[in-house]
């Protein structure tokens, strides 16, 4: 079940379109946010909500890559890898990761402060490396420019 | 040149509507309610505009089509969702000038006489996404939107839609399904959207960059924005530069400028002075050119013609540490990992040409490996939904074609030979 104030959030969103089944992905962000993951309860809070079979919203949730299958960390590490990251050293920011934190692409931290997921193109090509953490943009990574972020975002 | 699109974007409140106004904001608007839509695309066609998201499409052809169904009510979708690899031009503008994309759609709107509006945006722009927000707040208070535009009857209602991770989106009968709320595959044309697109209705689905430059062309007129860039491709276009030059970013500069001076002369040359080995001139599923081919006009015209493509205008230069093979490998696991899964060229094609550049790169490549590459790159091309199998066997291609000796040495010295 959403809480009360989603519902209300979502009846926002499905007022602005004709059709109902368009709110579906608006609705399964919001349920992300809510449950903290897709777990069965969050796909049956959006199935209820929009009158869409269960089975629907999770094939459509599973398609598209920025919706989470499992649990993640308080804070979402997404570093971009792609050609223009890449050959400005964004690999060698992802054994960074892995060897300072333990963290490797799709995992979680084991105090459950992280998760990383690898992207493909962020639109920071011109600030390379780059990543996202949360909702905030970070550009021209280096392994101590990380360090100094990371330690941010308790 | 004077900076149409991305003026102001250094002022730190370029996005507030007060601020656009300033300089002359939604004018443009003002000037296309007192025009009858028809006349709108007519100065869009003198204007000569082509989209900005690759295609290069004439937009007054498009905008015709869609004029010319009977079915209302019709729909612009604006396609923010950049994900090219080594794309950022359109952030820039949702960022920093989103009134200008606003009254770039509330024109448009008019012009199609569309009463309802969407930017697809992509979930990795959330930043935007609060921008824009609020921006279409600003714009309905102040009339620019709604159901009575600046008091003429006019109606364009405008909202955000927010993508979720993929670059399939970007193809626009994709978008519309994922709009709709479904997975983004690609939907097979005819029909096209301009006659069956969104919710079943006439849609037009334009660019951000391309809708950004409708407030030029109603403010300065069509005729006057054709003298700005080439004769077949006019009007500004924002380039992004990435990778080893000194000063990367966005350039707003004519269409047709040269790679070269684009490179060398805006950009600074290459970094640290080094040689310059490869560039991806349009985005990743561009074809790559070597150093000897840069001296073509960057336009959807002429591009074409030295080999390559315009694309999104998004320019990764390469300097000569850079492995051949491993990019070439880093953009199959792109496709890879962004095919759709609809058909089969594309879904297995992507995972082959992946699967064997790897072994290539990690030194396990085998004799009749580029041949292989080269006839499952063959199997695809042309033969897929949409482009993105196009461009992900003629990335293949093309890499070895320029780069032929360098995928050799990695298969017989069973070792990158670049960089050891």
């Amino acid at each position: 079940m959403f809480t009360s104030a989603s519902i209300k959030e979502l009846e926002k969103i499905r007022a602005k379109y004709p059709t109902s089944r368009a709110a579906l992905l608006p609705a399964i962000y919001i349920a992300q946010r809510e449950f903290g993951w897709l777990s069965p309860e969050a796909y049956e809070a959006v199935a209820d909500i929009l009158e869409v079979p269960k089975a629907t919203v999770r094939g459509v949730a599973t398609f598209y890559a920025m919706y989470k299958q499992r649990p993640i960390g308080r804070h979402l590490i997404q570093l971009c890898t792609n050609v223009s990251c890449m050959i400005l050293g964004a690999e060698k920011l992802v054994d960074f990761l892995k060897n300072s934190y333990g963290i490797v692409p799709g995992g979680v931290s084991s105090d459950g402060r992280y998760s990383l997921v690898i992207m493909e193109c962020i639109g920071a090509c011109g600030t390379a490396p780059a990543m996202l953490v949360n909702d905030d943009f970070y550009e021209d990574l280096t392994e101590k420019y990380i360090a100094e972020i990371l330690d941010k975002y308790k | 040149m004077e900076s149409l699109l991305l003026k102001n974007i250094d002022n730190p409140a370029s996005a507030e509507i007060g601020e656009y106004r300033k300089t002359g904001g939604y004018q443009s608007l003002a000037k296309a309610v007192e025009m009858e839509p028809k006349q709108i695309v007519d100065e869009v066609k003198k204007a000569g505009l082509r989209g900005r998201g690759g295609a290069g499409f004439p937009v007054a052809m498009k905008w015709t089509f869609a004029s010319a169904d009977p079915k209302f009510p019709k729909y612009l979708l604006c396609n923010a969702d950049e994900g090219e690899p080594g794309t950022f031009k359109d952030r820039p503008i949702l960022e920093k000038n989103p009134h200008l994309l606003i009254e770039g759609m509330a024109i448009s709107g008019h012009a199609l006489k569309a009463e309802y509006g969407y930017i697809y945006l992509r979930g990795e722009y959330p930043a935007a996404k609060h921008i824009l927000e609020k921006a279409i707040q600003q714009a309905y208070e102040e009339n620019m939107l709604g159901s009575n535009i600046l008091g003429k009857g006019i109606k364009f209602h405008l909202a955000v839609h927010q993508g979720a991770g993929a670059y399939i989106c970007g193809e626009e009968t994709a978008l519309i399904e994922s709009l709709e709320g479904d997975k983004g595959q690609p939907r097979i044309k005819p029909p096209f959207p301009v006659n069956v697109g969104v919710f079943s209705r006439p849609t037009v689905v334009n660019n951000v960059e391309t809708l950004s430059n409708l407030p030029c062309i109603i403010g300065m007129g069509g005729e006057a924005y054709s003298k700005i860039g080439t004769p077949d491709c006019p009007g500004p276009k924002i380039f992004c530069i990435s990778g080893h030059v000194e000063k990367p970013g966005v350039y707003e500069l004519p269409m047709g400028t040269k790679l070269r001076d684009i490179i060398y002369t805006h950009c600074g040359g290459i970094k640290g002075g080094k040689k310059l080995k490869a560039v991806i001139p349009g985005g990743i599923s561009t074809p790559v050119l070597p150093p000897d081919k840069i001296d073509c006009p960057m336009d959807f015209v002429n591009m074409p013609k030295h080999g390559s493509m315009l694309g999104s205008g998004a320019v990764i230069v390469m300097d000569d540490s850079v492995c051949m093979v491993r990019v070439c490998h880093r953009a199959l696991r792109f496709f890879e990992h962004e095919s759709c899964g609809k058909c089969t060229p594309c879904r297995e094609g992507t995972g082959w040409l992946r699967a064997i550049l790897g072994r290539i790169e990690e030194g396990e490549g085998m004799e009749g490996d580029i041949d292989m590459l080269l006839a499952v790159a063959a199997n695809m091309l042309g033969k897929t939904f949409c482009p993105l199998g196009d461009g992900a066997a003629s990335v293949v291609q093309n890499f070895i074609r320029y780069f032929r000796p360098e995928f050799e040495e990695h298969i017989k010295a069973r070792k990158c030979t670049v960089n050891g």
